[in-house]
């Protein structure tokens, strides 16, 4: 178990006022790329076994703000986070924090499914071997199954599980990457426009999967489609040029929100 | 309790910070930073191996570019030269009379000794001086004249005097002598031009590259004038006009495995076919240029290709819009906004034709020659066949000559390629 | 005489250029705007016209001269003396006549030849006379055909780039007839030597002792031509430096694009490249100089018998040549695979070093592959190297202290002063010549379908 700090015994105790936990938070969040600053102190909590979607026009930074969620941003040259993002209490961009621990609680799937080319077994495999979560063929074999099916896939590949993995179609590859994020047991799950390179059916199985993954794990969705965030989500997060606009539950976003800019983005004036 | 639990529900909690945890992810980064090391301990063998090689050629080279010379005052006596045979007057006691006079009590004993501290040649650097300036004859002139390569090399402090007589290529007796030299102020050690000037020669202290650098020149000019048109023309052809069908893939897939075949094969390929079936004569630069030029052809071809793939299409519609035929647009608009990409790519390409030894050595541009070709039908040697030449010869005076030459193709591939370097960054566009 | 020929052709085809425009513009005055072509074009196809057939005339004149000329010599002499002579026999008496009519006179030439000289002057002095009367003729004729062309609807310019599109596909072609003359020359000399030399002695005997005698009295070996020893020698130099390289170069490429920050990356890469610009010959001197003796005095140290021109020395410095090689096209195949990769492998917590060598290397290994079989290629081929530093004797041994020879040694060495394509010994290069032409050709095509197979998947 994770040491338990003041602060997340406090928490602990506050779902008995039906308030959901925290579990990541940003705090004044800002990224710059080189001269060009592409977050402008971004304040947003991700409750925990919800879904929370971002949205915005294109450029507008929600990508941005989800990959400082995993440090992800570390990886691109040029890039640097100011301000604070915290999970369950800790500051993940604290040098003492692992980056490799860190990516492994909080997974990511990406926009385009990019499944190593491997067999599908590796592909799930991958993150509980090089983390070492299983000791013996059988358990790896238990985890395999186990992911694949809580990715709703495992009846598609489980014949095929030593073909390649980019031997299957554009929906399978995502629930196969999906899959691949769940094999580590994250406790986050971002998701970078993960149906934006699938056909409605995939699209619809992967929302389907989405909803059901929110019983065991907080995820963090950016989408381009509305209708996709309303279907989905218990919250909404409106980003726009770099600024947080607004956030809130989806329902009241969607019906009734503050700011004219989410208004006029939802019902299509712009974006 | 276990860092991995599996909880009622299926899910299963994993408890990251526990100590086995810890210790797999120390493990880890462990193996993440040996990579690391590997890499820079590849790298750093890479850089080692270059900097031991130029150093040691640095090292055995640089001394070629200096040369021990003796000046002696010789009396060309009318007696002893007739002015209207100059050329057949008796050269070599002129020249060893003055050497005599330089060390006064030798014995005639020691004679021999004594004169093959100076060049072999030195009676006809003499006579050929006075043949040119006839009116020298009747006065007495000072002569500075290389000294013979063991003693060049002692004066260069390349022969230990502290190693007995008998492992010394310079005896006692020679050492004594040449202090003699010194001490009258007759030795000198000026900059080698003859390392420059001088055509190729059996004695080290003669020998110069002038005959390998021009039948260099001439074999890479004829190399020049033969790839650089013949392949723009086909990367024209190949990238502008050819339709897509099995020839025209035949043509491409060609040139792809002609850059690869071994150069030594083109040596074949001209021995055969110039040589043999042509009946053109060996060692000449016109040769050599032909299979130097087979060798450019497909990098030009593949970098003009590709700088015309670079130009962007919205410039050729442009021009099309106006009028201009497919060709007007290529000659006019394509092709020069191309030129800097391929002159570079050229120069490249011409840079590895003259560092090129195998072919030149098969057609025989390995031969013994003691003037410069004046044109690409002469006999020639080249650079990098020099070196060959040189590295093969047993005196010890050529292992430097060889450095200082290998010192001197260097130096050209590195003005051709920052040429290159500078063409690429003055005038390459981006688009 | 060749140069006054090619200053008739620039002459000619300057006035035609210059007359032809000139005539155009006239004519173009004449008729007021209608031309189909502007003067230039005009200008250029009377150029092309005047200079294009002489300048053929002349390249196949210079070319067939001195065989045709030579031919008409040996047909002054009696024909069954020529006819009972072999091919070097002949070569050496036209090289005599040729050296006699050269004015270079050594002994006392027999009369017949100094004959034969005599008439070798005059008929050479007659066909470089007729040849430029004929590109005269020939280039006055086409000068006046192109002006005489020139009329408001000739299309001059679909002439001029007519001239140039046969002019492009002819020089598409030179590449093809590159390969069709390797090819050829390569063969034909091959099926002399094996006409000579039975096949199976080359491919399994496992002697190689190509010093034959020339004459009966000289001391030479019996002449021996089993190529085994020889392809068992450049497998063992190429062996010895590809160990070396590959994990070099290798691990430089891993190192380059995925630890290196772009300072390091800037600075490093153009060096490693400098080492693939030092010519062959320069890392063969090397190789004398420096490796073969340090190894040599390293294992003399240990207790070792090390030759002098020992395997290793030669393949470790070729290995130097092979780094840059390798790991750049190492570098090409690493920066090939798709950022997404790398992110996906990140995102689950990985390392970069279990990224690289579990997701990066595996991903790009057809493309390493690729690089490392034209390198393989190269070190087979690889000639000046291992002439200065490899050994000339043929033995049958895997041992990299001992020395051994390699195909390019013996091609170099056999045909180094040697002429005459008429005994085994100088046919037995282009045999060898042959069999590393076809090896380094499998090699590249094999490379270039995966380097460009592993291109179409990403």
């Amino acid at each position: 178990m994770n040491m338990l700090t003041e602060a997340s015994i406090e928490q602990k105790l506050s779902p008995m006022k039906n308030e959901p936990r925290i579990k990541m938070r940003g705090d004044k969040v800002t990224v710059h790329y080189g001269e060009k600053q592409a977050l402008f102190g971004v304040d947003l909590q991700i409750p925990e076994h919800q879904v929370t979607a971002l949205i915005g026009p294109s450029g507008c930074g929600k990508s941005t703000f989800l990959r400082c969620l995993n440090r992800m941003n570390d990886t691109i040259d040029g890039c640097r986070v100011g301000g604070k993002v915290t999970l369950d209490q800790e500051d993940v961009y604290d040098p003492k924090i692992d980056v490799v621990e860190l990516r492994a609680r909080v997974g990511m799937v990406f926009q385009k499914p990019n499944p190593f080319p491997k067999s599908i077994y590796e592909n799930i495999a991958y993150g509980p071997r090089i983390h070492g979560l299983t000791k013996s063929k059988a358990e790896m074999d238990e985890v395999v199954e186990k992911s694949l099916r809580k990715a709703a896939i495992w009846d598609e590949v489980k014949d095929r599980l030593s073909e390649s993995g980019t031997g299957l179609s554009g929906g399978q590859q995502q629930r196969l990457c999906i899959a691949r994020a769940i094999a580590v047991s994250p406790e986050v799950i971002l998701m970078d426009e993960p149906c934006s390179a699938l056909d409605p059916i995939a699209t619809a199985k992967v929302e389907e999967l989405i909803d059901e993954l929110r019983q065991n794990y907080t995820i963090v969705i950016v989408t381009h489609s509305m209708q996709q965030a309303a279907r989905v989500s218990q919250r909404t997060a409106m980003f726009h040029i770099g600024y947080l606009v607004e956030e809130g539950p989806t329902d009241k976003m969607f019906t009734n929100p503050d700011d004219k800019r989410t208004q006029d983005y939802i019902t299509g004036r712009f974006g | 309790m276990a860092a991995v639990e599996t909880t009622g529900s299926g899910a299963r909690t994993i408890d990251w910070s526990s100590d086995e945890f810890k210790k797999r992810r120390s493990r880890r980064y462990a193996a993440d930073r040996r990579l690391q090391y590997y890499g820079i301990a590849a790298i750093a063998t890479a850089l080692g191996l270059l900097a031991i090689l130029i150093t040691s050629l640095v090292m055995t080279g640089y001394t070629a570019f200096t040369q021990t010379m003796v000046s002696v005052q010789i009396t060309l006596d009318d007696e002893r030269i007739d002015r209207n045979d100059v050329f057949g007057a008796n050269w070599r006691n002129i020249v060893r009379d003055a050497f005599k006079a330089a060390t006064p009590g030798l014995e005639t004993a020691d004679e021999r000794a004594y004169f093959a501290m100076f060049t072999n040649n030195a009676p006809f650097l003499v006579r050929d001086r006075v043949v040119a300036d006839p009116r020298l004859v009747g006065t007495t002139v000072t002569f500075t004249i290389p000294m013979a390569d063991p003693v060049d090399q002692l004066a260069k402090g390349q022969i230990d005097r502290s190693t007995p007589e008998s492992q010394r290529r310079v005896s006692d007796q020679q050492i004594a002598w040449f202090d003699g030299l010194a001490q009258q102020g007759m030795i000198s050690r000026p900059f080698n031009t003859g390392l420059f000037f001088n055509a190729d020669s059996r004695f080290p202290e003669l020998a110069g590259l002038a005959g390998a650098i021009s039948g260099s020149f001439w074999a890479l000019m004829v190399c020049f004038f033969i790839s650089f048109p013949c392949g723009i023309a086909a990367a024209i052809y190949l990238e502008e006009f050819a339709p897509k069908n099995k020839l025209t893939d035949l043509i491409e897939v060609n040139i792809n495995n002609l850059a690869a075949v071994p150069s030594v094969v083109f040596g074949l390929l001209a021995l055969a076919v110039f040589i043999g079936w042509f009946n053109m004569p060996r060692s000449i630069p016109l040769v050599g240029g032909l299979a130097l030029a087979l060798m450019t052809l497909p990098t030009i071809i593949i970098v003009t290709r590709a700088s015309l793939k670079s130009v962007p299409s919205s410039i050729r519609e442009a021009a099309l819009g106006i009028g201009a035929s497919k060709h007007e647009v290529i000659m006019h608009h394509i092709l020069p906004l191309a030129m800097p990409t391929i002159l570079t790519g050229t120069i490249i390409g011409l840079a590895q034709a003259l560092g090129e030894t195998a072919p030149l050595l098969l057609i025989g541009m390995n031969a013994f020659i003691t003037s410069p070709p004046a044109g690409i039908l002469e006999p020639a040697t080249a650079l990098p066949t020099q070196i060959f030449i040189w590295a093969d010869s047993p005196e010890r005076g050529f292992v430097s000559r060889t450095s200082a030459a290998i010192l001197v193709l260097l130096g050209f591939l590195i003005t051709m390629n920052a040429i290159a370097i500078f063409l690429r960054q003055r005038f390459e566009r981006r688009w | 005489m060749v140069s006054y020929a090619f200053a008739l052709i620039l002459l000619l085809t300057l006035v035609a250029y210059f007359a032809a425009r000139r005539q155009a513009s006239v004519v173009g005055r004449s008729v007021g705007a209608s031309m189909h072509s502007r003067p230039t074009y005009h200008g250029f196809n009377a150029a092309i016209w005047a200079c294009a057939p002489p300048l053929i005339i002349v390249l196949v004149w210079v070319l067939f001269q001195d065989a045709v000329i030579n031919r008409m010599i040996l047909g002054l002499f009696d024909a069954d003396r020529i006819a009972a002579m072999s091919s070097a026999e002949r070569s050496l008496l036209i090289s005599e006549i040729r050296q006699l009519a050269a004015g270079r006179q050594f002994g006392t030439p027999g009369e017949d030849l100094l004959a034969a000289a005599q008439t070798l002057n005059g008929w050479t002095w007659l066909a470089h006379v007729s040849m430029v009367v004929i590109v005269g003729v020939i280039g006055a004729l086409g000068l006046v055909l192109g002006v005489r062309a020139i009329a408001p609807r000739y299309r001059a310019r679909h002439s001029v780039e007519l001239s140039l599109n046969i002019f492009m596909v002819f020089c598409s072609f030179v590449a093809v007839f590159t390969t069709i003359g390797i090819i050829a020359s390569l063969v034909f000399e091959s099926i002399q030597f094996f006409m000579r030399v039975p096949a199976s002695e080359f491919f399994f005997g496992t002697r190689w002792e190509p010093q034959i005698p020339i004459r009966a009295d000289q001391v030479a070996g019996s002449g021996a031509f089993g190529a085994i020893p020889v392809f068992v020698g450049t497998f063992v130099i190429a062996t010895i430096a590809m160990v070396f390289a590959v994990p070099i170069g290798l691990m430089s490429a891993v190192y380059l694009t995925e630890y290196a920050d772009v300072r390091v990356r800037s600075v490093v890469k153009p060096l490693l490249e400098i080492l693939a610009g030092v010519p062959t010959v320069v890392y063969g001197f090397f190789a004398v100089l420096i490796v073969a003796p340090l190894i040599r005095d390293f294992g003399t140290g240990l207790g070792l018998s090390v030759a002098p021109r020992s395997a290793l020395a030669a393949g470790g410095v070729m290995a130097i040549m092979l780094i840059p090689f390798i790991s750049s096209l190492s570098d090409d195949a690493l920066a090939a695979v798709p950022r997404a990769l790398r992110e996906g492998s990140y995102a689950m917590g990985a390392t970069k070093g279990e990224t690289i060598r579990k997701v990066l290397l595996p991903a790009a290994l057809p493309g390493i592959m690729g690089g490392i079989l034209l390198a393989l290629s190269r070190a087979i081929g690889e000639t000046m190297i291992v002439v200065m530093a490899a050994g000339l004797i043929a033995s049958m041994n895997i041992n990299p202290l001992d020395s051994v020879t390699t195909v390019t040694v013996q091609i170099v060495t056999l045909l180094i002063g040697d002429t005459a394509f008429d005994n085994p010994k100088t046919l037995s290069a282009f045999a060898l010549g042959l069999m590393l032409f076809i090896i380094t050709l499998f090699l590249n095509v094999i490379a270039l379908s995966i380097v460009r197979k592993y291109r179409e998947k990403y």
